[in-house]
C-alpha cells in the first residue's frame, strides 16, 4: 500500500501551548503517517536576557536571578554562581558551610528527580497520581528550604564564601526525618511503575540516545550517564564535601527512555547514601559563612574581583550546570555566561525522535527534563 | 506473567486511597500495612498553614516607639543594590536643599516599593546598615488593581519594632544585639551628643547619597 499510495509529509505543531511540552517550548514536527521525518525546536518564547541583567547587577544580586533560572532546583543554581564567583575571588569556603551545601544539593536532586519522574508518567497518560505522589514528597522537601532560606522555591540562599545564614535549630533533625522516611517512598513509587508493563512497553527501546552521540553532542547529567557513560562531576571536580562522600555513579545500558527514568531513581537512592554521610559528618558547629562572604553579602559593591574570569561548574540535577564570569575590575561581572544542562541536552531530541511515533516524541521531551526558564534564560 | 506489575501498581493506589479515611488507616494498620500519611493537604483558607520564621515575602521599615522614628536615614544604598530597581526613596530636605533631621537623623520623604516587580530577593534587608528594613511575611496583599495599588509608599511599609520582635523573634534578637553592640562602640567618642554616628555618613544626601561609602558594620 505505501508503495502504491503517496502522500505529502503532514507538518504539525506541538507547542508551545501544549501542557506536555514542560513550558513555552515548540516542536516543529513534519510526519509521515504517525513516524516523526523531522523535528525542529522552536525556542525562545521565556527570554528574559538573564545574562545581560546580571551584568547589570552586584556579583550578589545576580543571586536571586539564578533562582529563577531551574525554579525546581533554585539551591543547585546558586551552588554553582558561586562556586564560580569563589574562584574568581579566591573565597574561602568553612567546614560547616561545605556539608550544608552538600546537603541542601542533594535535597534539591530528591526534588528534581521526583518530580521529573512524576512528570514523564504524566506524559505518559498515567495523568496526576504518580505526579501527585511525587509532589507530595516535594512538598515536605520545599518546607524545608523554606525553614532554612525563607522560600520554598527562590531561595536565594547558597552564597560565595558559605550559605547565607546558618541553618535554623532543628533542621538538621528534619532532614534526618525526611532520609530515614524517603526510601519507603521510593519503594512504593518503584512498585507503581518500574515493573508495570505498559510502561516497559512505552519505554524501553524508545528515543534511544547512543553513546558516541551523547558525548559528542556534550549530553551530561543522567542522560549522558543512562547511555553508559560514568562522568559525575561530584566525583570528576570534587566541589563542596563530596570527595569524602562514599556513592556509586547509577549507569544505564540502552540509553532509551526507560533508563532515564531508572537511572533518575537509582541517584536518589545515591543521593539518600550521601545525606546520610553528610548528616553524620557534619561539624556541629563553626561558621556557615565566611569573613569575606560576610562582608560581600553586607556590600555587595565593595567585592571587585580582580580581572580575570572564571568557570565554575557543578553537578545540578539536570547535568552540568557552569557559570563563566569575566571580571574587568569592577563590582559587576563584565560577562556573565551560563551553560545551562536542559538547554545543551535538548540539542539530541531530534536525533533521538527521527524515526519514532509522535506519541513517542511525547515521552522522549519528558525523559530529558527540561525547564524552559533554563533553556530560554 | 503479563500484567502481574499493572496489578501490584494498583494495589499503591489503593492502599494510599484506604489510607486518606480514618477507618482506611485502621485497617492498614490491622493488616500491617503502611499507612502512609493520610490528608496531606489543607483547605485554604479556612485553614492556612504555619509558615517558617524565617518566610520572607515583602520589605517593611522599621520604627521604634512612634512612626515618626524612623531607623531608615534614605541613605540609599537599598535603593542602589535592589537587583530589579523597585525602591524609589528621597531624602526629606528643606528649601534651601540641606536634609531635615528628626532625632538627629536624616529620614525620607519618599519611600516607595513596586510590589509588582519586587521579587522577594531579601537583597534590601541584608545590605541596609542601620537594620531599617526587614522582610514581612504577610502574604495575602492581591488587589484588583495594577496601577498605585501596587505600589506601597512609606505609610503602607511602615511597621514597629515590636511587630519585627513578633513575627520574627529569632531574626530580631541578633538585629537587636547588632544594633546594642553598635551603639556601644559610638558611645565613647562623643559620650554627650546622642546622635547615632549613621547621620555623618549619610549627611551628603541627594543623589550624591549613591556615592556614599557604606559606613563600617558592627
Ligand atoms: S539601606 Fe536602610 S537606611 Fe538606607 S535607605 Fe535603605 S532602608 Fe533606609
Ligand atoms: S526584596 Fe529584593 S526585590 Fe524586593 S525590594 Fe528588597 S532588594 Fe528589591
Amino acid at each position: 500500500m505505501t508503495d502504491t499510495l503517496k502522500t505529502d509529509l503532514m507538518e504539525i505543531n506541538l507547542g508551545p501551548q501544549h501542557p506536555s511540552t514542560h513550558g513555552v517550548f515548540q516542536m516543529a514536527v513534519q510526519l509521515d503517517g504517525e513516524t516523526i521525518v523531522s523535528l525542529k525546536p522552536v525556542l525562545g518564547y521565556l527570554h528574559r536576557n538573564h545574562e545581560q541583567i546580571c551584568e547589570d547587577v552586584s556579583y550578589i544580586g545576580c543571586f536571586p536571578y539564578t533562582d529563577r533560572l531551574d525554579y525546581f532546583c533554585a539551591m543547585t543554581n546558586n551552588l554553582g554562581l558561586a562556586v564560580a564567583i569563589e574562584q574568581l575571588g579566591g573565597i574561602e569556603v568553612p567546614e560547616r558551610a561545605q556539608y550544608l551545601r552538600v546537603i541542601l544539593a542533594e535535597l534539591t536532586r530528591l526534588v528534581n528527580h521526583t518530580s521529573v519522574t512524576g512528570f514523564l508518567l504524566n506524559d505518559m497518560g498515567a495523568f496526576g497520581t504518580p505526579l501527585l505522589y511525587a509532589f507530595r514528597e516535594r512538598e515536605k522537601i520545599l518546607d524545608l528550604f523554606e525553614m532554612a532560606s525563607g522560600s520554598r522555591m527562590m531561595c536565594n540562599y547558597i552564597r560565595p564564601g558559605g550559605v547565607r545564614e546558618d541553618v535554623p535549630e532543628g533542621f538538621l533533625d528534619r532532614v534526618r526525618g525526611i532520609t530515614a522516611a524517603y526510601p519507603r517512598f521510593l519503594d512504593e513509587m518503584e512498585t507503581l511503575l518500574t515493573e508495570n508493563e505498559i510502561i516497559r512497553q512505552r519505554t524501553q527501546g524508545v528515543g534511544v540516545l547512543p553513546r558516541e552521540l551523547a558525548v559528542s553532542a556534550s549530553v551530561t547529567g543522567p542522560m549522558l550517564r543512562a547511555s553508559g557513560v560514568d562522568y559525575d562531576l561530584r566525583k570528576v571536580d570534587g566541589y563542596a564535601a563530596y570527595p569524602r562522600m562514599r556513592f556509586k555513579v547509577p549507569l544505564g545500558l540502552a540509553g532509551d527512555v526507560y533508563d532515564r527514568y531508572y537511572v533518575r531513581v537509582l541517584e536518589m537512592r545515591e543521593s539518600l547514601k550521601i545525606l546520610e554521610q553528610a548528616l553524620k559528618e557534619i561539624p556541629a558547629s563553626g561558621p556557615a559563612l565566611s569573613a569575606k562572604g560576610q562582608q560581600i553579602g553586607r556590600s555587595p559593591r565593595t567585592f571587585r574581583p580582580p580581572k580575570g574570569d572564571a568557570y565554575g561548574r557543578i553537578e545540578s540535577p539536570k547535568g552540568e550546570l557552569g557559570f563563566y564570569l569575566v571580571s574587568d575590575g569592577s563590582p559587576q561581572p563584565y560577562r556573565y555566561h551560563v551553560r545551562a544542562p536542559s538547554f545543551i541536552n535538548l540539542t539530541v531530541l531530534e536525533d533521538m525522535c527521527r524515526g519514532q511515533k509522535v506519541a513517542d516524541a511525547i515521552i522522549i521531551l519528558g525523559s530529558v527534563d527540561i525547564v524552559m526558564g533554563e533553556v530560554d534564560r | 506473567m503479563i500484567g502481574w506489575g499493572v496489578l501490584k501498581g494498583m494495589g499503591v493506589t489503593l492502599r494510599q486511597f484506604v489510607g486518606t479515611y480514618p477507618a482506611g488507616r485502621r485497617l492498614l494498620k490491622a493488616l500491617r500495612l503502611p499507612e502512609g500519611d493520610g490528608i496531606f493537604t489543607i483547605s485554604y483558607p479556612e485553614t492556612k498553614q504555619q509558615h517558617a520564621e524565617r518566610f520572607r515575602y515583602f520589605p517593611f521599615l522599621v520604627y521604634d516607639a512612634t512612626p515618626d522614628n524612623l531607623r531608615c536615614v534614605a541613605c540609599k544604598i537599598c535603593e542602589q543594590e535592589c537587583p530589579p530597581q523597585c525602591i524609589y526613596i528621597t531624602m526629606a530636605k528643606d528649601e534651601q536643599n540641606r536634609p531635615l533631621k528628626t532625632n538627629g537623623r536624616t529620614f525620607p520623604a519618599q519611600f516607595d516599593i513596586d510590589v509588582a516587580i519586587c521579587m522577594s530577593c531579601r537583597i534590601c534587608v541584608d545590605v541596609c546598615p542601620f537594620e531599617a528594613i526587614e522582610m514581612d511575611n504577610r502574604h495575602e496583599i492581591s488587589t484588583h488593581g495594577r496601577g498605585p495599588e501596587l505600589m506601597f509608599d512609606k505609610s503602607a511599609l511602615l511597621r514597629s519594632a515590636d511587630y519585627f520582635q513578633q513575627i520574627k523573634p529569632t531574626e530580631a534578637a541578633t538585629v537587636n544585639a547588632r544594633l546594642a553592640a553598635k551603639a556601644a562602640k559610638a558611645q565613647p567618642p562623643k559620650p554627650a551628643a546622642p546622635t547615632p554616628p549613621a547621620a555623618s555618613a549619610s549627611d551628603t544626601g541627594g543623589a550624591s547619597g549613591t556615592t556614599t561609602p557604606p559606613p563600617p558594620h558592627a
